[in-house]
């Protein structure tokens, strides 16, 4: 089966399907539990995602581009409290437009605990492109795939399970616009914040076997001069592109800060 | 130190670049791409036979084809105005009905009964209450029936094909393509409009837009020019004729609005901020099918609601300062005459008069209660009687032909309309949009000249168009 329909009976008794579950925060973020960022292209309705989770009213238009820095806000959602960041909408992570350093840096140096890239399943080859990239700087990503209504309306079949056994992380078919699925994102989230979920999100493969080689060296080098980066792979390839940004982060030593925060994290004691 | 950390690290980095040329960028991305490919064939199922024809391509062909793409946006916004203009009739009179025949008099008998002091009772209940009352019966039906509409138009996938259309009219101007962008975002609020400026990454570009952004006319001033033009315009023609002349009118302002836009980029951009114009590509999203109830719901709350507060907040404090200025007199006459006798020279010269003029003055921090403030000065100075209760009191009126006779009676003329809607259009930015304008920019130069350049254009434009009208008239 490739979508899902509505939930069976069996469902309704699931702690996910519990909408008294989720509670919108709107702004009001004193404390949070986990930082969830909100990635994708443009226009696959991010800003939609986020209102429908925050209760907030975030201009959202049929136009790509209308997310212009990076709005706020929050949910509760089983005893824990999330805060939701809607990142500018981006095609890549690779160049160097105003959006996408914005989203880049972000997600490299924010160090969200989850992040939800919100796919469109029309256009997935294209939104595939950029959850790659995502995957290549953070372990823990939640595939949103959004706009299924559009799909079903065009008769496309998109196989989520196919999807999340590929990607090695959660799939979740929602139709924002209309709040389908919105309560197995949230479980999802919840997975993967807590831990209850591992990813193990794929590789970019297909590299020629001397960039390869290349990577991997540059990688080792990155992690014994930063100890505990979570994502050396992304930075020695970022420098193997001639990165500026990524260049002055090493030999400034800010990269070392986040490796550390990684660190703190991971050794609550 | 710092600054060695990395250095081994780039050192490697540098010399793995050498070796590997220039070709490592696309190297890398191919790769990625191979991979989306892959995994995303895997996934997808298409349907077995392509539908015999795309519905979203076909009605791209035709909104963005070169014949039709004009006619269809000029026609699309004139459907809206119309719509709005045969709409808002009925609300607006039951508004008057409720909120300025019953309840006014309701509270004038209740300050009389309590014996509040007239000076208060003034303030308070003439000019306050009145003020606020004709901004809600003037504004807000316009404003619910258009927001909503324009919601929907936006939310279906509209306004970047309107974006596609006018981008190239942009790169002729020397201006960048997704200046039609914010533009759009303009038509509904110049603050957000600036805001949205953000997409242009050319800092030359985004000045030219952010400057130009004033052109739009936003949601403070689509309700002043429909009522004016209503009571104008559509005094002129048969009633049956009415709404569409009005819509065409109103039309024809707004587009006046765009035509400015193009001409003041290409002037910028052909002296104090020339440069190359970039190029980039816009996406025209899918069409989508409106979510009308949510629509409806968002416009309200997002835009109607939040105009009209910021409206009545305005609007309020205006409505005493009228009343003061009308009641308080020196040598005899209201300071608001002395005023006004003092600008209507110059007033009449660019087809305005001193009315007009201090209404503006009261009205600088939101140009959305200039028509209420309007009507309240003409009747104090011509010094109607049996319409209002006394000086500085805004009247009671149930009809636009009565609202047309008080202007008139004020020695207001087409021209007078005219020269109104054309200085509503051009004239300085509301306060707001100056104040973001500084947040985006930094740069107090930028604003002065964000909020000074309409300003004086306003003066020239209409000074021109009384000129060459008088001209015209005087044969």
């Amino acid at each position: 089966m490739t979508i899902r329909d509505l939930p069976s009976s069996g469902c309704v008794d699931c702690p996910v399907h519990l909408a008294g579950n989720l509670l919108k925060l709107g702004v009001d973020m004193k404390d949070w539990d986990f930082v969830v960022a909100l990635a994708g292209n443009p226009n696959t309705g991010k800003s939609t995602v986020f209102n429908a989770l925050t209760g907030l009213r975030q201009h959202t238009g049929n136009w790509p581009g209308k997310t212009v820095a990076r709005a706020e806000g929050g949910y509760e959602f089983g005893d824990k409290r999330y805060k939701l960041i809607d990142l500018p909408g981006t095609y890549s992570l690779l160049s160097t437009t105003q959006d996408e350093e914005i989203a880049r840096d972000f997600l490299l140096f924010g160090r969200p605990d989850v992040t939800v890239v919100v796919v469109d399943a029309n256009r997935l080859e294209r939104n595939l492109n950029l959850a790659l990239q995502v995957m290549e700087v953070t372990d823990r990503v939640v595939i949103c795939l959004n706009l299924m209504d559009e799909a079903r309306r065009h008769g496309l079949q998109v196989d989520d399970r196919r999807l999340a056994r590929d990607l090695g992380v959660p799939v979740v078919p929602t139709s924002a616009r209309y709040g389908e699925g919105l309560d197995e994102l949230v479980g999802a989230i919840e997975e993967v914040a807590t831990g209850q979920a591992v990813c193990k999100p794929h590789r970019i493969e297909y590299l020629s076997g001397a960039l390869k080689a290349a990577v991997r060296q540059l990688a080792a080098e990155v992690e014994a001069r930063f100890p505990g980066l979570p994502n050396a792979r992304w930075v020695a390839l970022r420098l193997l592109d001639g990165d500026a940004r990524m260049r002055n982060v090493v030999q400034s030593g800010e990269l070392g800060e986040l490796a550390r925060q990684v660190d703190i994290v991971g050794d609550p004691a | 130190m710092t600054s060695a950390i990395g250095a081994g690290v780039l050192a490697t980095a540098t010399a793995m670049r050498w070796e590997f040329g220039g070709n490592l960028h696309e190297q890398l991305v191919e790769a990625i791409y191979a991979d989306a490919t892959r995994i995303a064939q895997r996934a997808v199922t298409r349907p077995d036979q392509k539908p015999r024809f795309d519905l979203d391509r076909t009605i791209d062909r035709v909104v963005t084809s070169r014949l039709w793409g004009f006619p269809i946006m000029l026609l699309a916004l004139s459907v809206v105005l119309w719509l709005t203009v045969i709409g808002s009739n009925i609300p607006s009179d039951l508004l008057f009905t409720v909120l300025i025949d019953t309840i006014y008099p309701f509270l004038k008998q209740i300050a009389v009964n309590v014996g509040v002091a007239w000076w208060i009772e003034g303030i308070l209940i003439d000019g306050v209450y009145l003020a606020t009352a004709w901004v809600v019966s003037v504004m807000l039906p316009p404003m619910a029936i258009f927001f909503p509409l324009f919601t929907l138009l936006e939310d279906f996938g509209y306004l970047p094909r309107v974006a596609f259309n006018l981008d190239r009219a942009f790169k002729v101007a020397g201006a960048h393509g997704k200046q039609s962008l914010s533009m759009a975002m303009g038509f509904g609020c110049n603050a957000a409009g600036v805001i949205s400026t953000a997409i242009i990454d050319s800092p030359r570009e985004k000045l030219i837009a952010i400057i130009t952004n004033n052109f739009a006319l936003c949601n403070g001033r689509w309700p002043t020019q429909i009522v004016l033009a209503t009571i104008f315009v559509g005094a002129l023609v048969p009633s049956y004729l009415a709404g569409a002349a009005v819509a065409l009118v109103v039309m024809g302002t707004a587009v006046l609005g765009v035509l400015l836009t193009l001409l003041v980029s290409w002037a910028l951009s052909r002296s104090v901020l020339k440069g190359e114009v970039s190029t980039f590509s816009l996406e025209l999203p899918p069409y989508r099918p409106p979510r009308i109830l949510q629509t409806l719901y968002t416009s309200v709350i997002d835009r109607t609601l939040k105009v009209l507060w910021r409206a009545l907040i305005f609007a309020a404090p205006a409505g005493a300062v009228i009343w003061l200025i009308s009641n308080l007199t020196i040598g005899g006459t209201p300071i608001a005459v002395h005023t006004i006798d003092f600008l209507n020279p110059f007033g009449l010269l660019l087809g305005l008069n001193g009315v007009i003029l201090v209404a503006y003055i009261v009205a600088i921090p939101a140009n959305e209660i200039v028509i209420p403030t309007i009507l309240m000065l003409t009747v104090l100075v011509t010094g109607i009687t049996g319409v209002g209760e006394g000086a500085g009191v805004m009247f009671e009126l149930n009809s636009e032909a009565a609202t047309g006779a008080i202007l008139r009676a004020g020695g207001w003329t087409l021209l007078t309309a005219i020269s109104t809607m054309i200085f509503v259009l051009i004239h300085n930015p509301c306060s707001t949009t100056i104040f973001t304008t500084y947040k985006v920019t930094g740069s107090k130069r930028w604003t002065t000249v964000t909020a000074l350049l309409p300003l004086f254009m306003g003066f020239a434009v209409t000074f021109g168009v009384a000129q060459i009208w008088r001209l015209v008239e005087g044969w």
